[in-house]
C-alpha cells in the first residue's frame, strides 16, 4: 500500500509515495540518495542508520518513513553549513577519530545528540551515551576524545 | 635468585623517533576524512547502475544435508522475479573456489582439498552454505522469493566442534577426508624437544582453546556485477581488501573467464580485518548471473548473513608444554594443535595455523627447541581462515599464557622471567624458520612497564583489596611477522600467489602527483600515509599527491591489503617507483643546466647541482618531461610516470608489550580493565597518528576476545547460536578504557623506509595480557576465553575452595 509522506531533510520540504512498509533508512538512501547514513545490522543493534529526528539521535532502520511525517531529518550530509564542518565533524577529523568511515555518519549523529542530553559529560557518560553505535575499527579511544571535544567546540 | 644471562645492549638503545621536518612522522590530518565525515563515501551498497537488479541467497538451514530436491518454480513466478539459479544451473565448466596455499601433510601428501561449489551442489555442510540465488527487480521482491524456494533436505549427521570431528565415528564433513582431517602438520625438531623435556627442572602444561570469532567489520559484504554486451566485459564492485587477487582467482580458477575483461573495484570499504580477503561465492554467483540476466546485480549482506557466511577465525584447541631450566629459562616448547578449518577451505585458510602461527612459537625468547603438530580439521561450520592478526593471535596466546604461568609457578617477576629469556642478538634464527632481523624487547617492556606503572601496582592491589576486588596485572610480549612476504620462501611453503607489491607514481606536467598503489585501504588510512611518504620524498606539499587504490582497471598489479603488510610491501614499491622518477628527473633537470647527470643531487624538492645553489625546481622538470622542446629526446623518453613492483627480502618483525591492569569482583565474576598499556616497536613510524589508531583497534579486538566475543554453534543441530548482535557480543565504548599507547624504534633493516607494519598489533598482544591479569588477580591457572563473569566467577570460586 502506498501512503503520502510529506518531511523537511536537511532544512529542504520533501514528499513522496512510499510503501508503508519503506523504512526511513531505505528512504533517505533510495528515494532521496542520501548514501550518508548506512546500514550496518538487521536488529536496529549497531547505530550506523542513527539520523536527527526532531533534533534527537534515531535509528533510521527502526522508523519507518510514514512515521517521519511532518518531521525534521538531519542527516551526515545536512551537518556542515556552506561547506564549514559542524565542530562534531572537525573534532572526528582532528582527533583520528574514525578509519574505515562506515560508522561514522551515525556515529557523528549519535555525538552530536549527546549535546542535549548532558552539559559537560565526563569519559564514562560520552561513553555510556554511544552505547546505541559499534565501532569495529577505534576502539572508541579517539571517538570519545574527539566527541568531547566536539561538545565543546558546539558551545563555543 | 640472581639471573646468570649477559645482558647485552644494543650499540644505540631505541628511542622515541626524532621529531620530524617533513611530512614523513608527522601527525598529518587524514585526506579521506573529508568525504567519510560528510556522507561522501562511496561503498559498493552505495553504488547504483543503470538498470540495476538485486539478489538475494536462498542458504541452508541445516548444518549437513543431502539436497533431495530444490524447487524454485513458485520463486520464478513472483512478482519482479528475473531469474533463479540453483547449483544445478552451475555449468561443469567453472570450477570450485580455489584455496592459495598447499600445505604438504607429515605423511608427505597434499591436503584434502574437497570442491567448494559456488552453489551447494548434492551436499549442504553449514548452516547458511548459499543453496540458491535469487534475482529480481527490487531487493524486497528478490527477498520474498527467496522464501518461495523450496528445499527437500535429507538431514545427516552434523559435527561442529574440532575435538567431536576427530573422534572415532563422527560423521564425515567430505567423503574425501572420512576423518575430518584436511592434514597434519609439523615444524620443528621433535627430538631435540623431547631430549630437553626429559633434562628440564620445570614443565609448565596449559590446555585451552582458542575462541572461534566472527569479524564483523560494520559494513557488511556486498558486490555489484554487471556484464557489458558491447566489449563482452565484466564489473564488480565488491567489498574486497584485494581486487586483483579477487579477480586473478575468479577469473582463472572459477569461472574460466579472460583476466582482461573482468574489471574489480573495490571502493570506500568499510573494515575488513581479514573477513574480505577472499574469494567468495556470493560474489562469484553475481558476477556469473549478471551476463546470464542481462542486468547489474547488486547484494548486499544483511547482518545475519554477515554472522552465517563471512569467514571466522581462530577456533583452535590446544596443549603446550613450555620446558625451563631451575632459573627459569626455556629449554623447548611442544605445541599440539587441532584447528578448525570449517566446512569448505577459504582462500588462505590452509595457512594459517601453520605458517602464520608455528613460525611464531619463539615469540621474543631464546628458546632452543620447538616442535609444533597441528591437525587441520573440516567441520560443519561456516569456514575459518585469517582475521586480524591470523595465526600470529594464537601464537603469542600460547607463548604468553605459558610464560606467565611457568613464571607464577617458579615465583619469579613477569618482568624477570622475560628478560631472562629475550632474544638480544640480531640477526636471531629461531628453532621455527624465521629469521629475525632488529628489535629491542627490553626496551617495550620497560616502556610499557612504564606506562603501566607497574611499580605502583601492589599498593593498587592491596587498596582494591580493601574493597574486596581482585587485582591482577598481565603481561604479553608478542612478536608478528608481517610484510607478507618473500615471494620464493612463500612458494616453497606452498603458497600458490606471489606476495609482492605495485605502485606507480605518476607525476603530472604541473607537478602534482597520483600514486596507484596494489595495497588497499579499508581504514587504515593509506590515502594519506602513503601521500605523505611521496611528498616527503618529493619535497612537495601532501595536497598535492593523491593515492588511488581499489581498482584492478587503473591500477598495474597488486596483491592487496592483509598481514600488516600495506607500509612495508605497498609502500616500498611506491618508494621504488619515486627512486625511478627522481632517477629520471636528474637526467632532465642536467640537461637543462648543462651539467652531467652525477653532479646533480634532489634534496628539498630541487635538482641542484652539487656544491652550487644553481638548481632546477621538481616542478619545472615534471613540465619539461611533458613539453619536450629542450630535452634529451635521442637518450630519454618524455613524460614522468614510472611502476615499481616490490618483493621484500624478508618478514618484518613488529614486537612490544602490553600489559593489562584488572580488577575483578569475586562475588560477581565481574571484570574491570581498569588499565592497558601498549609499548610497541613497528621501525619508523610515517603518521603516529594513524598507528595509534590502528593499535587502539587492535587491541580493543583483543579484549573483545578475551572479555566477551565467542562465537557459539549447537554441538548436537549444528546452528549457529550466536547470529545477531542480540547473542554476539561486540565490544561497545562503555566495555573499554582509554588505552596507554607508545612506540620504541628499531628500524627495520630490509626496507628503504625502515617499517615493520601496525595493523594487527592489539589483537595479537591483547587477549593473553587480558586473561593474564584475570589469572593472576583470582588466582587461577586458567580462564576460558572470552571471560565472561559467570567464567570468572566459577574460577574465583574454584581457587577459593581450592586454598
Amino acid at each position: 500500500m502506498k501512503i503520502s509522506v510529506s518531511l523537511t531533510v536537511n532544512g529542504k520540504p520533501v514528499s513522496a509515495e512510499v510503501e508503508s512498509r519503506t523504512l526511513l533508512v531505505e528512504f533517505l538512501r533510495d528515494r532521496l540518495q542520501l548514501t550518508g547514513t548506512h546500514v550496518g545490522c538487521d536488529t536496529a543493534q549497531c547505530g550506523a542508520c542513527t539520523v536527527l529526528l526532531d533534533g534527537k539521535p534515531a535509528k533510521s532502520c527502526n522508523v519507518l518513513a510514514v512515521q517521519a511525517q511532518g518531521a525534521a531529518v538531519t542527516t551526515i550530509e545536512g551537518l556542515a553549513t556552506d561547506g564549514a564542518l559542524h565542530p562534531m565533524q572537525a573534532a572526528f577529523r582532528k582527533n583520528h577519530g574514525l578509519q574505515c568511515g562506515f560508522c561514522t555518519p551515525g556515529m557523528v549523529m549519535a555525538a552530536v545528540g549527546i549535546a542535549g542530553q548532558y552539559k559537560d559529560p565526563t569519559e564514562a557518560q560520552i561513553r555510556e551515551a554511544l552505547d546505541g553505535n559499534f565501532c569495529r575499527c577505534t576502539g572508541y579511544h579517539n571517538i570519545v576524545k574527539a566527541v568531547k571535544e566536539g561538545l565543546a567546540g558546539m558551545k563555543a | 635468585m640472581t639471573d646468570t644471562t649477559t645482558r647485552e645492549k644494543p650499540a644505540a638503545a631505541p628511542e622515541r623517533a626524532a621529531k620530524p621536518t617533513g611530512p614523513i612522522g608527522s601527525r598529518v590530518e587524514r585526506k579521506e576524512d573529508a568525504r567519510f565525515l560528510t556522507g561522501a563515501g562511496q561503498y559498493t551498497d552505495d553504488v547504483t547502475l543503470p538498470h540495476q537488479a538485486y539478489a538475494s541467497f536462498v542458504r541452508s538451514t541445516h548444518a549437513h544435508a543431502r539436497l533431495k530436491a530444490v524447487r524454485t518454480d513458485a520463486a520464478r513466478r513472483a512478482p519482479g522475479v528475473l531469474a533463479v539459479y540453483t547449483g544445478a544451473d552451475v555449468p561443469a565448466t567453472v570450477g570450485g573456489l580455489p584455496c592459495g596455499w598447499l600445505i604438504t601433510g607429515t605423511d608427505g601428501k597434499p591436503m584434502k582439498e574437497p570442491k567448494h561449489p559456488i552453489l551447494a551442489q548434492g551436499k549442504v555442510r553449514y548452516v547458511g552454505d548459499p543453496v540458491a540465488i535469487v534475482v529480481a527487480d527490487t531487493p524486497v521482491q528478490a527477498k520474498e522469493a527467496a522464501d518461495l524456494v523450496e528445499v527437500d533436505y535429507e538431514e545427516l549427521p552434523s559435527v561442529v566442534d574440532v575435538r567431536d570431528a576427530t573422534r572415532k565415528g563422527a560423521p564425515a564433513v567430505h567423503d574425501e577426508a572420512p576423518d575430518n582431517v584436511c592434514y597434519v602438520w609439523a615444524l620443528g625438531d621433535k627430538a631435540a624437544v623431547d631430549a630437553a623435556f626429559a633434562k628440564a627442572a620445570h614443565v609448565t602444561t596449559l590446555e585451552f582453546v582458542n575462541n572461534r570469532l566472527i569479524p564483523n567489520a560494520i559494513e557488511p559484504r556486498a558486490c555489484n556485477a554487471s556484464y557489458s554486451r558491447a566489449d563482452d566485459s565484466y564489473t564488480l564492485y565488491v567489498a574486497n581488501q584485494n581486487p586483483h587477487v579477487e579477480r586473478l582467482l575468479m577469473t582463472a580458477f572459477v569461472l574460466g573467464l579472460p583476466e582482461h575483461k573482468v574489471r574489480v573495484i573495490a571502493p570506500d570499504v568499510g573494515g575488513g580485518f581479514g573477513s574480505k580477503i577472499y574469494l567468495y561465492a556470493e560474489e562469484t554467483v553475481c558476477v556469473w548471473a549478471s551476463k546470464l540476466v542481462g542486468r547489474p546485480i547488486k547484494w548486499t549482506a544483511e547482518r545475519s548473513e554477515s554472522f552465517l557466511a563471512d569467514a571466522h577465525g581462530r577456533d583452535h584447541v590446544t596443549k603446550a608444554e613450555l620446558a625451563l631450566d631451575k632459573d627459569g629459562h626455556f629449554l623447548a616448547l611442544r605445541v599440539k594443535t587441532s584447528a578448525a578449518m570449517g566446512a569448505y577451505l577459504s582462500t588462505f585458510a590452509s595457512c594459517i595455523p601453520t605458517i602464520l602461527y608455528a613460525t611464531l612459537l619463539a615469540g621474543q625468547y631464546t628458546t632452543p627447541a620447538i616442535h609444533c603438530e597441528v591437525t587441520a580439521v573440516f567441520t560443519n561450520t561456516a569456514p575459518v581462515d585469517a582475521y586480524r592478526g591470523a595465526g600470529r593471535p594464537e601464537a603469542t596466546y600460547v607463548v604468553e599464557r605459558l610464560v606467565a604461568t611457568a613464571a607464577r609457578e617458579m615465583k619469579l617477576a613477569q618482568d624477570e622471567i622475560r628478560r631472562r629469556n629475550f632474544i638480544r642478538k640480531f640477526p636471531y634464527a629461531t628453532p621455527v624458520a624465521l629469521t629475525y632481523d632488529t628489535g629491542d624487547y627490553e626496551a617495550c617492556l620497560d616502556g610499557a612497564m612504564k606506562l603501566a606503572d607497574a611499580a605502583g601496582f601492589p599498593k593498587r592491589r592491596e587498596e582494591a583489596a580493601k574493597r574486596g576486588k581482585l587485582r591482577g596485572l598481565g603481561y604479553s610480549s608478542y612478536i608478528e611477522a608481517c610484510g607478507l612476504a618473500p615471494s620464493n620462501v612463500a612458494g616453497a611453503l606452498g603458497a600458490r600467489a606471489g606476495l609482492f607489491e605495485a605502485g606507480e607514481v605518476r607525476v603530472h606536467p604541473t607537478g602534482k602527483v597520483t600514486v596507484f598503489t596494489g595495497s588497499h585501504s579499508h581504514g587504515q588510512g593509506h590515502e594519506t600515509t602513503f601521500a605523505q611518504v611521496v611528498a616527503g620524498r618529493l619535497g612537495i606539499s601532501v595536497d598535492d599527491v593523491d593515492v588511488v587504490h581499489g581498482d584492478t582497471g587503473r591500477i598495474p598489479f597488486g596483491m592487496g591489503t592483509y598481514g600488516s603488510r600495506s607500509i612495508a610491501v605497498g609502500g616500498t614499491a611506491i618508494m621504488k617507483a619515486v627512486d625511478k622518477i627522481v632517477a629520471k628527473g636528474r637526467k632532465i633537470a642536467a640537461h637543462l643546466m648543462e651539467v652531467s647527470d652525477a653532479d646533480v643531487e634532489f634534496r628539498d624538492g630541487k635538482f641542484t647541482v652539487k656544491g652550487t645553489d644553481k638548481n632546477v625546481p621538481f616542478a619545472q622538470v615534471a613540465l619539461t618531461a611533458y613539453v619536450p622542446h629542450n630535452y634529451p629526446l635521442d637518450k630519454l623518453e618524455p613524460g614522468l610516470d614510472e611502476t615499481a613492483f616490490y618483493d621484500p627480502t624478508n618478514f618484518t618483525y613488529p614486537a612490544g608489550t602490553h600489559i593489562c591492569e584488572v580488577e575483578v569482583d569475586p562475588e560477581t565474576g565481574e571484570t574491570k580493565i581498569v588499565s592497558f598499556s601498549a609499548c610497541d616497536d613497528f621501525g619508523n613510524v610515517i603518521n603516529p597518528m594513524i598507528v595509534e589508531g590502528q593499535v587502539h583497534g587492535g587491541v580493543a579486538q583483543g579484549i573483545g576476545q578475551a572479555l566477551l566475543e565467542g562465537c557459539v554453534y549447537d554441538r548436537e543441530s549444528g546452528q549457529l547460536l550466536t547470529g545477531s548482535y542480540m547473542d554476539y557480543a561486540m565490544p561497545r565504548a562503555a566495555d573499554l578504557p582509554s588505552f596507554k599507547v607508545d612506540t620504541r624504534v628499531t628500524p627495520c633493516t630490509h626496507n628503504p623506509l625502515g617499517v615493520k607494519g601496525c595493523g594487527e598489533a592489539g589483537a595479537i598482544g591483547a587477549p593473553a595480557a587480558v586473561i593474564n591479569a584475570i589469572c593472576e588477580a583470582i588466582g587461577v591457572k586458567d580462564v576460558e576465553m572470552p571471560a565472561t563473569s559467570e567464567r570468572v566467577w566459577r574460577a574465583a570460586r574454584s581457587a577459593k575452595s581450592g586454598r
